[in-house]
Order: structure tokens, then sequence, then C-alpha cells
């Protein structure tokens, strides 16, 4: 799960906590949400649903078949729930690579969880992000490293520092919605 | 120790609020980092820290005294002999060299012109720009400006230095080796330093950061395990 690539059993998860779906629609609605991850392969769908039920985090919540294909609409078990708010609380670790773990986690959060929630992710990951970065600078100065060393610690410190630019955004972002959000007339009729 | 304290700042720009009760505490030979969006309240935090500006109300206790109710001569005096600022632009004298530059905090505070010089010359030195000793700024790069500025900043052995966004306006790697002797040497001489900046990589040069959001301090701490011998060079 730190390697860097999207968790999709996670994703279904988020997914599903807002309502029972099929394989397609799961599909769908994963590519649709995360529009830069490679799109998901039906076959990794149903894979990856069949081992989540056999795991018991998710349920068959009917079948239906009108005249076309079998199509088994998936529920989120508690198991499941317990299962991607573990998911959603555990903070990546912060190397450079996991930048796209890490937008889809808050772009799940962003799905399935209140503002104040989110915004707790965010603050959790730039404290994460921003010790990583503290150690590495101390690093980087140290007598002994060497050119290599460096190197290497000036290319992970730019990254952490454009994730870090990116939190800080966000963390604005989100607090401008729920601002705007808040101040806004319910919709009509 | 802490020796510079602001207690529960509040300052507004008109109707506009910039600071909304900040506190913060400084201990000596410490460098903090102020950081946050624009229009946070970093700025103006620094400001009234430095006696620069008055809050209108809350504290600033410097040694143990209220500063920010101290006339202007007063906390013009303190900025002269204890405290040292830096900004983004260097503000440099255009007229005068960098060795007149950096002498010149030193004759204001009193210092004879030959010794001032000698001292001047030792801290561009330090700096690595010697060799710009007679030139005026209008013919140093940015970067050569800022280390003739950072050096002025420092060469009165200020008790606290007010940096804000020092390394803003140059590259990197310049941003970095400017940054990097300023915190060396502001170690060497115990000086405190409050760092305003919005880079994540610059403040992770400090000991410690202070995140403000909306004129208020949304984080705190976040202490950096510096070796206590060595520091950061």
């Amino acid at each position: 799960m730190n390697s860097g690539r999207v968790s999709t059993p996670h994703v279904l998860l988020g997914l599903l906590a807002t309502g029972d779906k099929h394989g397609y629609e799961l599909k769908r609605a994963h590519d649709e949400r995360l529009p830069q991850a490679r799109p998901l392969a039906f076959g990794q769908v149903y894979a990856t649903l069949s081992r989540m039920q056999r795991d018991g985090l998710v349920t068959v919540a009917g079948q239906e078949r009108d005249g076309g294909p079998d199509r088994t609409t998936y529920a989120l078990t508690g198991e499941g729930r317990a299962a991607l708010d573990r998911w959603l609380n555990d903070v990546e670790p912060p190397y450079p690579y996991v930048t796209s773990t890490l937008l889809a986690k808050m772009a799940v959060a962003l799905l399935v969880a209140d503002v104040d929630r989110v915004r707790a992710c965010l603050a959790a990951q730039r404290q994460a992000h921003t010790a990583r970065l503290r150690e590495l600078t101390v690093l980087k100065h140290a007598p002994s490293a060497t050119l290599d060393d460096v190197v290497a610690a000036d290319f992970a410190i730019a990254h952490l520092d454009a994730d870090l630019k990116w939190l800080a955004t966000t963390l604005s972002r989100v607090a401008d919605w729920h601002r705007e959000v808040r101040h806004e007339p319910a919709p009509g009729p | 120790m802490s020796q510079l304290q602001a207690r529960d700042l509040t300052r507004s720009y008109g109707r506009t609020p910039a600071l909304r009760g900040v506190t913060l505490d400084v201990d000596e030979g410490e460098i903090v980092a102020v950081t946050g969006p624009s229009g946070c309240g970093k700025s103006t935090l620094l400001h009234c820290l430095a006696g620069i500006l008055r809050p209108d109300a809350g504290e600033v206790i410097w040694r143990g005294e209220r500063l920010d109710t101290q006339p202007e001569a007063a906390r013009s005096r303190l900025r002269r002999t204890e405290f040292g600022v830096l900004f983004q632009f260097g503000q440099l004298v255009a007229e005068l060299t960098a060795a007149e530059n950096v002498a010149l905090p030193l004759l204001l505070a009193g210092t004879g012109r030959r010794a001032a010089r000698e001292t001047a010359l030792s801290w561009l030195e330090r700096f690595g720009v010697a060799e710009l000793a007679d030139v005026r700024p209008g013919e140093m790069s940015g970067g050569q400006q800022q280390r003739c500025a950072t050096a002025r900043s420092l060469v009165t052995g200020p008790r606290v230095l007010f940096a804000d966004e020092p390394t803003g306006a140059l590259d990197t790697l310049t941003g970095e080796q400017v940054l990097t002797t300023l915190v060396r040497l502001a170690r060497e001489q115990r000086t405190s330093v409050v760092l305003v900046t919005h880079e994540p990589r610059i403040a992770a040069y400090a000991d410690r950061e202070v995140t403000l959001r909306d004129g208020a301090v949304e984080h705190s701490g976040l202490e950096l395990n510096v070796p206590s011998t060595g520091g950061a060079r």
C-alpha cells in the first residue's frame, strides 16, 4: 500500500460508501473520480470485489438480470466501513512517489467525509510531510553527506515541498468551499 | 529562555483584521519560522515583534519589559542595537559600496570608521562576497545583493534577526546558500531568528514552525531535533 500505487480496494470501498453499486457502476465512478488514474479494467473490478467479499468487506445486496448479463449489486459491510475509516485515518508515509495515493485519499475523503474530517486528514498529512522534510534537510546538511546524498535529498525535498504547497492550497480551498456552502441559501425546488 | 514574547496581539488595517489574538514566544538563540498563506498576518506579526508597528491590543515583551508601549525613539534605538531586519529585497543603499553598506549599522551604533570597515569586510567574507567590498549594489546580481544585505543584518551581532522572506527573490540554490550561511552564523552568535516564509523547504531550517491562518495561530510546534552540538549548516 506504500508503493505509491492507488489502492483500488479502498477506492472501491469509498465509492460503495456513497451507495450500493454493481461492477460497471463502480468502474465508471472510479474513472470519473480519478480521471488522472489508469482506467480500471472490468476484470480487476470483479476480482477485487470477490476478494473483498471473501474478506467480509462487501456483501451482495441484490442480483438482477433484465435480458442482459448478470448484474450483482454490492454493498459495504460494517467491516468494510471500518477498513475504509482505517485507511483514511492512516497517514501515508511521505515518500516522493506516494503523491497519487495521497491524491486518491483526499478525493475519497472529499467524497465520503465531512469538512472537518477532510481538514484533519490534510493537517495530519501536512505534519507528516513537514517532519520528513525537516529530517531530509538535516541529513542534507550533515558533514558526512556526499553529493549523491545531497542530490537525492534535493529530489525528495522538492517533491515534499510541492506536496506541502498542494496540501496548504487544498486546506484553503476546502475552507473557502465550506464557507461558501454554508452561506449559500438552500437550493430551491 | 523566552526573550521575546507576543501576547494576544491584535492589529487591523482600517476594518481589515491582520492579527486576531496571536501569542508567540521566541527563546534566546531559537530560530522560529512563521508560515502561512499570503495575507495570513505573517509580516504584520514580524513588524509588531520588531517594534516597527504597534499592535491595537495585546503586548510585545522584550526581555521582561513592554516593547510596544515604548516611544518610537526607544523602539528605534532597540532596532539599531538589539535587532536586525532583513527583507526580501536587500534595501542596500544604492550610493554606498558593499563594505560601506555593511559598515553602516556599526557606524550608527558609534563604532569608529576603521573598525567598522574591518568588521564589515570580515562579514562580507563569511558570506563569500569579499571581492565585492568596493562594488555598488547596481553592479551586483540579486544573490550578491542579498548576501550583502544578510551580512549587514547580522553585523552588529543582534539578539534577534527579523527576516521577511529573505530568500523569496532568489533561485533555489542561491537561496539555500544564503539561508544556510544565515542560520549557521545566527547559531554561532546565539541570535534568535524570526523567519517569515511561505516556502516549506525554507521553514524546514528553523527549530520550530508556527503557521498562521486568517490572523491566528493555526499550528505551533513541530520541534526539529537538531543535534545540540551541530545545528544546520
